[in-house]
């Protein structure tokens, strides 16, 4: 399974995780997630997934992006992360990542996403 | 039936800073070699409850961790309400020195993680001689940033949930859930904006680079410790203060992030007990 067909699992991977839905119940938002050449629009409402879109939406406006290369998610995504890949910051630190636009949601909502962009860990293998 | 209570005492100082009188908050168990523990930014004492409550490390060592000023339950000095507090190399050096002569301890043995890992790097080369050895957690003479600060005290973030939030990842995925959420729970709990005035020491007044040479392992020794998982201070950083450092010991601990003692206190166990066995049979 490629990174980006793991992260296409993001809707269901969330709606199994209610605790973490409970806790990004104040946030509504649209970002958009690269994984590696592909973007992922990602709508969420209330803490859950309203809409994920795959592939590039022309002037798609979102409030922020955050993307990384296919091999800094698929080592993020590893059951046990390697040192200097296990976490967003880590990547970002290394340049692996980048975000940009308006951080404000993310920051605000910092745990949640850290949660819910790991939650492909959960989907392994085929 | 007896009540299960754990062995540290909790008492307040009554000591003066840099001439401003000040009300510190410490924990002590044990007896012997006194070892004062130096907590992380925007954290307190209670990171070290599990070394406070570790037989092995208390039959040889008084173990006393005191909040610094502003965190834990340490109060504020008077007129804190006007002034933006900025942690410095000054007055975080003071508040140490301060702590150890109030309490009249005999050359003791100092140990600092992150921020408390860079001032020990400091007393190293200031004021080696109050010191029988010196112990420097997930430290280095100077790390890159990888955050704004300005994130950590604005009204429109939660300081607290963003705080432990940022500094969840220097955790390692191999420490217990438990542990971990404990370590997160100290960091939303800190007072607005002091997070980020101890970053004022680590990234703008605490830079050791060039210093660091200065410090003489002969006249007290030196032990850096860090976590493989800490990408704020990387062993990188590590080893490369070491290399600049004669004598130095220098460990580079397995599955362990940047809060060692709190993080994962069994594994940090592994490593911490043969340091204070070196210590303690030491001249």
């Amino acid at each position: 399974m490629t990174p980006p067909d793991r992260f296409a699992r993001l809707p269901r991977l969330l709606a199994a995780d209610a605790d973490l839905m409970r806790r990004g119940h104040w946030l509504t938002v649209e970002c958009r997630i690269d994984i590696g050449a592909e973007p992922f629009f990602l709508s969420i409402s209330a803490g859950a997934i309203a809409n994920l879109d795959r592939g590039l939406r022309l002037m798609r406006s979102t409030a922020f992006t955050f993307r990384a290369a296919e091999e800094a998610w698929a080592r993020y995504w590893e059951p046990i992360p390697k040192p200097g890949w296990h976490d967003l910051f880590a990547l970002t630190k290394r340049g692996a990542a980048s975000m940009e636009g308006d951080l404000r949601p993310l920051l605000q909502n910092l745990q949640y996403f850290k949660d819910l962009l790991a939650l492909p860990r959960l989907a392994q293998g085929a | 039936m007896a009540p299960k209570l754990d062995p540290m005492i909790g008492r307040y100082l009554r000591t003066e800073i840099g001439g401003v009188p000040h009300r510190l908050y410490f924990e002590e168990a044990g007896q012997g070699i006194p070892l004062v523990c130096l907590h992380t930014a925007g954290a307190d004492n209670r990171q070290y409850r599990h070394l406070l409550a570790d037989p092995e490390i208390t039959r040889r060592f008084r173990v006393l961790a005191f909040d610094l000023p502003w965190h834990g339950k340490s109060t504020p000095p008077d007129g804190w309400e006007r002034e933006e507090y900025r942690l410095t190399t000054e007055s975080y050096t003071a508040a140490i020195r301060a702590f150890c002569a109030s309490l009249e301890l005999d050359k003791p043995v100092v140990m600092g993680c992150s921020i408390g890992g860079r001032i020990v790097l400091n007393l190293a080369i200031a004021h080696a001689a109050e010191f029988r050895a010196l112990i420097a957690l997930e430290a280095a003479d100077f790390q890159q940033p990888w955050y704004d600060t300005a994130w950590l005290h604005r009204p429109d973030v939660h300081g607290g949930e963003v705080c432990a939030a940022l500094i969840s990842g220097l955790i390692a995925p191999h420490s217990p859930p438990v542990s971990r959420h404990e370590t997160l729970w100290m960091y939303m709990q800190g007072g607005p904006g002091v997070f980020k005035g101890d970053l004022y020491f680590y990234r703008v007044d605490g830079d050791l680079r060039e210093r660091v040479k200065a410090i003489d392992t002969r006249r007290c020794p030196l032990y850096l410790l860090t976590g493989e998982y800490d990408f704020s201070c990387t062993p990188e950083d590590t080893l490369r203060t070491a290399e600049q450092i004669p004598g130095v010991e220098v460990q580079i601990m397995k599955e362990l992030g940047h809060f060692p003692m709190s993080e994962n206190p069994a594994k940090f166990r592994e490593y911490i007990l043969p340091v204070l066995e070196k210590i303690a049979s030491g001249p």
